[in-house]
């Protein structure tokens, strides 16, 4: 049972705060968003979430049954989907796919390859170079990777940022599905999204 | 679903076939060090016309034109990382030191690649012949692994700075100076003719060298790649 736990979390850029002693918890089955304006710091906070960023002060901190997480405990049980992080656009989708979930330790099939790009609907689209993809179609191979990986730990921001009506709701479906099983955070200023979550934490207000 | 099975070597050559796959499709880093190299080897080639300086400028010359080729396109392994924008995906889901080794071995296997067409281009273009091919040869191969090693991880620590290419220059010209000093100088011997007892000092600094950079690679990765 994972739970995670943002204790007194502030961070600045040189002189300007972006946010200050921002504290919250949450585990397995629940979500929390987290709203704000522009430049209140989301996509900030997932960055400090995912153990890449860090705070200026206050700790984030992954535990389970066997007390703390150590860095690569919680990455291997962590997806993230941010419209910053990009996969190789050199690469085909299946090429990515299979380059991620090797680099986890992980082998996956051709078959499983399938299911997940039919998924996000991008059946027939596998072999195509994920640089001849649109903003959408590479958001949406994004879940197909993080559906692959099976998290406990999920952190987006901004989930549908570029998909359209169809691609929102795959993955509005997909986040419902995966509700009772992971930890959900979710950087977001729509409001289906906040409302889809448990608890909202909110920045800058 | 996907099932647990990867060994640590698996996910060095997967990372070693992502570069490759890359490299074969965008031709960033190949294209730069073999242009790079060919253009200097030429230039050099015309300026000295038919008169030919000693071994020692002409070693030195080998080793400046390996460096700077080398230079110009090995710290795009990290460097592309960062501007494409897929480093954070990569330090998210892959282990550093798999990283950073699959990496190393790429810019090994450019460095084959541009030494396989450097050398005899070299030997013919500025007629020097390496009296002792087997120690060159060694001395090459030691050099390049040092190069590699020693350019990987400078590529990591400058791929995130706004003035890369600067200050790749200013960190690797210290680090890489004992290995061109002892490269030059094991290819000086090879160029006279002299055994491995007259270069044996030079190779045993640069196989020091060699452990020494890439141990130290490995265990300072972790701190560089998190950063």
């Amino acid at each position: 049972m994972i739970q995670l736990e943002a204790i007194d979390l502030s961070k600045s850029f040189g002189t300007r705060r972006i946010f200050e002693n921002v504290s919250f918890s949450t585990g397995i089955g629940e979500s929390l968003a987290i709203t704000g304006p522009n430049g209140s710091g989301k996509s900030t906070m997932i960055h400090i979430l995912t153990g890449l960023g860090r705070a200026s002060s206050g700790t984030v901190q992954y535990s389970g049954d066997r007390g703390k997480l150590a860095f690569e405990q919680y990455h291997d049980r962590m997806s993230v989907v941010t419209p910053y992080h990009e996969l190789y656009d050199a690469l085909t989708a299946f090429e990515n796919i299979v380059f991620y979930t090797r680099m986890s330790g992980r082998e996956v099939s051709r078959e499983d390859m399938d299911e997940a790009v039919k998924s996000v609907g991008l059946t027939g689209r596998g072999n195509d170079a994920v640089g001849s993809y649109s903003s959408g179609m590479k958001q949406r191979l994004k879940y197909a990777l993080a559906r692959l990986r099976q998290p406990e730990i999920l952190l987006l921001d901004e989930p549908t940022a570029y998909l359209d009506a169809s691609g929102k709701e795959l993955i509005l479906e997909y986040l419902k599905s995966l509700k009772n099983s992971a930890l959900m955070v979710i950087a977001t200023n729509e409001r289906e999204e906040a409302d889809f979550a448990d608890r909202v934490c909110q920045l800058g207000g | 679903m996907p099932t647990v099975s990867v060994s640590w070597a698996g996910k060095i050559t997967t990372v070693f076939r992502k570069e490759m796959l890359s490299e074969f499709r965008t031709r960033y880093a190949f294209n730069a060090i073999i242009m790079f190299s060919l253009v200097t080897l030429t230039v050099v080639s015309f300026s000295l016309g038919i008169n030919r300086p000693g071994p020692e400028v002409m070693a030195a010359l080998f080793w400046i034109i390996l460096f700077f080729a080398a230079a110009s396109g090995l710290a795009q392994v990290f460097v592309k990382e960062e501007e494409s924008h897929t480093a954070g995906f990569l330090r998210l889901y892959a282990p550093a030191t798999a990283v950073l080794i699959g990496k190393i071995i790429f810019n090994l296997f450019l460095l084959i690649c541009m030494t396989v067409l450097l050398v005899p281009l070299y030997i013919i273009l500025l007629d020097t012949i390496p009296q002792n091919f087997i120690l060159f040869t060694i001395g090459l191969l030691l050099g390049i692994i040092g190069l590699a090693g020693s350019t990987t991880i400078i590529a990591a620590i400058v791929s995130r700075a706004s003035i890369k290419g600067a200050l790749f220059a200013v960190l690797s010209f210290p680090v890489l100076l004992p290995l061109l000093v002892a490269a030059i100088e094991i290819t000086l011997v090879s160029f006279t003719g002299g055994d491995f007892a007259a270069a044996g000092s030079a190779l045993q600094l640069l196989l020091a060298y060699d452990v020494v950079m890439l141990t130290l690679s490995i265990m300072l990765f972790d701190f560089v790649w998190q950063l």
